[in-house]
C-alpha cells in the first residue's frame, strides 16, 4: 500500500515538473533548458515576498506567478527569439539562461535548509493505513486539478486551440492567421508558470535549494523523453512509469538509485522505441 | 539596413595577398608566407613564452595550466557540436573519467604520469564512447540533454556506490616532476591537438563529419553507417576531455567529485562561443579570455558562472560569430559600403 500511495504522489510531482517543459517543446520546438531555474526562481520570489515584503501566502504565490510568467516571456522576446531554428544555440541559450539565474541565486546567498515555503495546512492524515501528510494529498488534487484545466484550456478556448495548431503544424497555423511568434511567447510564458505552480505546490516538501533546480530539469527531460516530445498523454503517462519505479527502487535497492532510474528509462526508451512512448512517426524522423 | 542611411550595403572582398596565398603562390614571396605564419607564429610563441614570462608569479603561471585544460576540453566541444553536430553539455563527464582512470593507474599500479596520461586518456575515450553508444542515433536537443545528464549522474553514482573513495575523492596521486613539466606538456598538448585537429576536418573524413551534421540522411544514402562517425567524433571529443582531465589529476594530485562538476561544462561551451565556434582555435582564445577573467573572479565563488552565463548568452545573441572569425574576416578580407 505503502508503495502505491507514494508512487501515485511521486508521479503527479513528476508530472507536474515536465507538463511546463513539454508544452514549451511542443508549440515552439524550443527546448527551455531554464525550466529548472524558474522553477527555483518562483519559489524564491514566493519566499522574498512572504518573509521580506509581509505579504500573505496566496497573494505572494500569485504575484510569483506572474513575475516568472513575465520573465519567461522576456527571455523569449528578448532572447531566444533571435536564435529560433538554430538548435545548438537554442540549447545553448536558454541553458546559460537557466544557469545565470542558478547560480546567481546561489551566488545571492540561496543555500538548502534556510529557505523553506510552509506547507499549506500542518499535519497529516491516515489514507489506507498509510499515514501521508496533508502537503502531499495537495500535490495529487492539485496536480490533477492543474492538468485537468490544462488540458481543458487547450482544448477549449481560442487560445489553447491555436497553441495546439502551432503545435501540430506551425506553416498551416501560419495561414490560418496564428501568429506564430506571438503564440511561442505565450506558450513560454504558460511554461514558465507551470514550472512557477510545480514550485509552489511542491517546494513546501523540501527546502529552496539550487540543486533541485538542476533535478527538476533533469527531471522533466527524463519524463517527456520517455513519453515522447511534445506528447501530453505520453508524458503522464511516462511520469507514472518513472515515479513508481523511483519509488520501487528506493524500497527495494535504497535512495541513492533514484536518479539512475530515470537515466536507466531514458536509455531503455532510446534503444527500444526512440520516439518515446506516445511519439509520433514525423518525431521520430526528427530526432533520428 | 534601414533607408535612412541610404540604400547601401557593406561588400567584403578578399585581399589580394588572401587570394594568392590560397594558391600555390604560395611560397612566392616572403610577404605572402608570412602573411600565411605569422598568425600561427603568433598563437604558438604566445602559448610557449606564456610559462616563462609569468614565471615570476607561480599563481599565474598555474593559469596557464589550467587555461590548457580548459582549452583541449573546448577544442572537443566545438569539434563534436560544429563537426559533428552532437552538443554536449556534459563536459564535466570526460574530465571526470580521464581524471579517475589516471587516478586509478597511478595509485594502484604505480605508474609514473608519463605513461598515466597517455594510457587514461585513451582508455578513458573508449568508456565514455561505449556509454554514449545507446544515445548516438539522437540529434541536437535530445543528445544535449541526454549529455548534460551524464556527469551529473556519474558523481550520484560514485556517491552513492562508495567506490573509489567516494565523496573523498582518491588522494595520494602523482604530481608531475617539476612545474615547467607540466606546463610545457600541456602547452605542447594543446598546440598538436589544435594543429591536428584543424588539419583532420580538412580531410575526406572531415568531409563525412560535417555530412553528417548538415543533412545526415544523405550521408546514410550514400551508405555511409553514420553511426560510427558519430561514435568516432564522441571517441575523438572525450580523448580531448580525457587527456585535459588526466593532466587535472596530476596536476593537483587529487581525483574527486568536483571534476564531474558544471566548470568543466559550462567553461568550454563558453569559450567556444565567445571565441569562434567551428574554427577550432577559437576556442583556445575563448579560454585564453574567460579563464583569467574566471580567476579574478574566484572570490565570487559561483557568481563566475552566472558571468559565464551572461557573457555567453551576450555573445550568441549579439555577436553569435565570435571573436576568431570575425578577426579573421578583418585579417582577410576589406569591407566598404556601396550605394545600391
Amino acid at each position: 500500500m505503502d508503495i502505491i500511495i507514494y508512487g501515485i504522489i511521486n508521479s503527479v510531482s513528476l508530472a507536474l515538473m515536465a507538463v511546463g517543459f513539454t508544452l514549451v517543446y511542443g508549440v515552439s520546438r524550443l527546448p527551455n533548458f531554464a525550466h529548472g531555474a524558474l522553477y527555483i526562481l518562483t519559489g524564491y520570489l514566493t519566499w522574498i515576498l512572504m518573509n521580506r515584503a509581509g505579504l500573505n501566502y496566496v497573494f505572494s504565490a500569485i504575484i510569483a506567478l506572474g513575475l516568472t510568467g513575465l520573465i519567461g516571456a522576456a527571455m523569449y522576446q528578448l532572447v531566444l527569439i533571435r536564435v529560433r531554428g538554430m538548435p545548438i544555440s537554442e540549447i545553448i541559450a536558454s541553458y546559460a539562461i537557466g544557469l545565470a539565474i542558478l547560480e546567481g541565486l546561489r551566488w545571492g546567498g540561496l543555500k538548502g535548509g534556510t529557505f523553506r515555503l510552509p506547507p499549506f495546512v500542518e499535519g497529516s492524515v491516515t489514507v489506507l493505513g498509510v499515514s501521508v501528510d496533508f502537503q502531499r494529498i495537495f500535490v495529487v488534487i492539485l496536480g490533477a486539478t492543474l492538468m485537468g484545466a490544462l488540458w481543458l484550456f487547450v482544448n477549449n478556448t481560442k487560445l489553447g486551440l491555436a497553441l495546439k495548431g502551432m503545435a501540430q503544424d506551425e506553416r498551416a497555423a501560419l495561414t490560418l492567421g496564428i501568429d506564430s511568434d506571438r503564440m511561442a511567447v505565450t506558450a513560454t510564458a504558460i511554461g514558465s508558470m507551470l514550472a512557477g505552480a510545480a514550485a509552489i505546490i511542491l517546494l513546501p516538501l523540501g527546502s529552496i535549494a539550487v540543486e533541485s533546480g538542476y533535478h527538476v530539469l533533469i527531471m522533466a527531460v527524463a519524463v517527456c523523453i520517455v513519453g515522447g516530445l511534445g506528447s501530453w498523454t505520453g508524458a503522464v503517462l511516462a511520469a507514472f512509469i518513472i515515479g513508481f519505479a523511483q519509488i520501487l527502487s528506493v524500497v527495494y535497492f535504497g535512495a541513492h538509485y533514484q536518479a539512475v532510474v530515470a537515466l536507466l528509462a531514458i536509455v531503455i526508451t532510446l534503444i527500444c522505441r526512440p520516439s518515446g512512448l506516445f511519439g509520433r512517426q514525423k518525431e521520430l524522423e526528427e530526432r533520428v | 539596413m534601414s533607408s535612412s542611411k541610404g540604400d547601401r550595403r557593406k561588400e567584403r572582398i578578399d585581399r589580394g595577398i588572401k587570394v594568392r596565398s590560397d594558391s600555390v603562390y604560395a611560397i612566392s614571396s616572403w610577404k605572402e608566407i608570412t602573411y600565411l605564419i605569422a598568425p600561427r607564429l603568433v598563437l604558438i610563441l604566445g602559448l610557449a613564452l606564456a610559462p616563462l614570462v609569468l614565471s615570476a608569479t607561480p599563481y599565474w603561471q598555474r593559469v596557464v595550466s589550467i587555461i590548457c585544460v580548459y582549452s583541449l576540453l573546448a577544442m572537443g566541444f566545438d569539434f563534436l557540436a560544429n563537426y559533428v553536430g552532437l552538443v554536449s553539455l556534459g563536459g564535466g563527464f570526460y574530465v571526470g573519467i580521464g581524471a579517475y582512470a589516471a587516478a586509478l593507474l597511478n595509485t594502484h599500479f604505480g605508474l609514473p604520469p608519463m605513461i598515466t596520461i597517455p594510457m587514461a586518456t585513451l582508455l578513458g575515450a573508449i568508456i565514455c564512447t561505449v556509454l554514449f553508444l545507446p544515445c548516438l542515433p539522437l540529434r541536437g536537443v535530445y543528445f544535449a540533454i541526454v549529455s548534460l545528464m551524464y556527469p551529473l549522474l556519474a558523481a550520484r553514482i560514485v556517491e552513492a556506490l562508495d567506490i573509489f573513495g567516494g565523496t573523498d575523492g582518491i588522494l595520494g596521486v602523482d604530481g608531475f616532476s617539476n612545474v615547467w613539466v607540466e606546463q610545457y606538456f600541456l602547452v605542447l598538448c594543446v598546440l598538436v591537438m589544435v594543429f591536428a585537429l584543424r588539419r583532420l576536418v580538412e580531410e575526406d573524413i572531415g568531409l563525412v563529419f560535417r555530412g553528417v551534421k548538415d543533412n545526415d540522411q544523405a550521408v546514410k544514402a550514400s551508405g555511409i553507417n553514420i553511426n560510427q562517425y558519430k561514435a568516432l567524433g564522441v571517441f575523438i571529443a572525450s580523448a580531448l576531455g580525457c587527456l585535459g582531465g588526466a593532466c587535472l589529476t596530476h596536476m593537483y594530485m587529487w581525483a574527486g567529485l568536483s571534476q564531474f562538476a558544471l566548470d568543466f561544462s559550462i567553461i568550454p561551451i563558453a569559450a567556444t562561443v565567445v571565441g569562434g565556434g567551428g574554427t577550432l582555435v577559437g576556442p583556445v582564445l575563448g579560454c585564453l579570455i574567460l579563464v583569467p577573467v574566471s580567476e579574478l573572479l574566484r572570490d565570487f565563488g559561483s557568481l563566475r558562472i552566472a558571468v559565464y552565463s551572461i557573457v555567453l548568452t551576450a555573445f550568441i545573441v549579439f555577436k553569435s560569430e565570435g571573436i576568431m572569425i570575425y578577426t579573421a574576416r578583418k585579417y582577410e578580407q576589406f569591407e566598404r559600403w556601396v550605394e545600391i
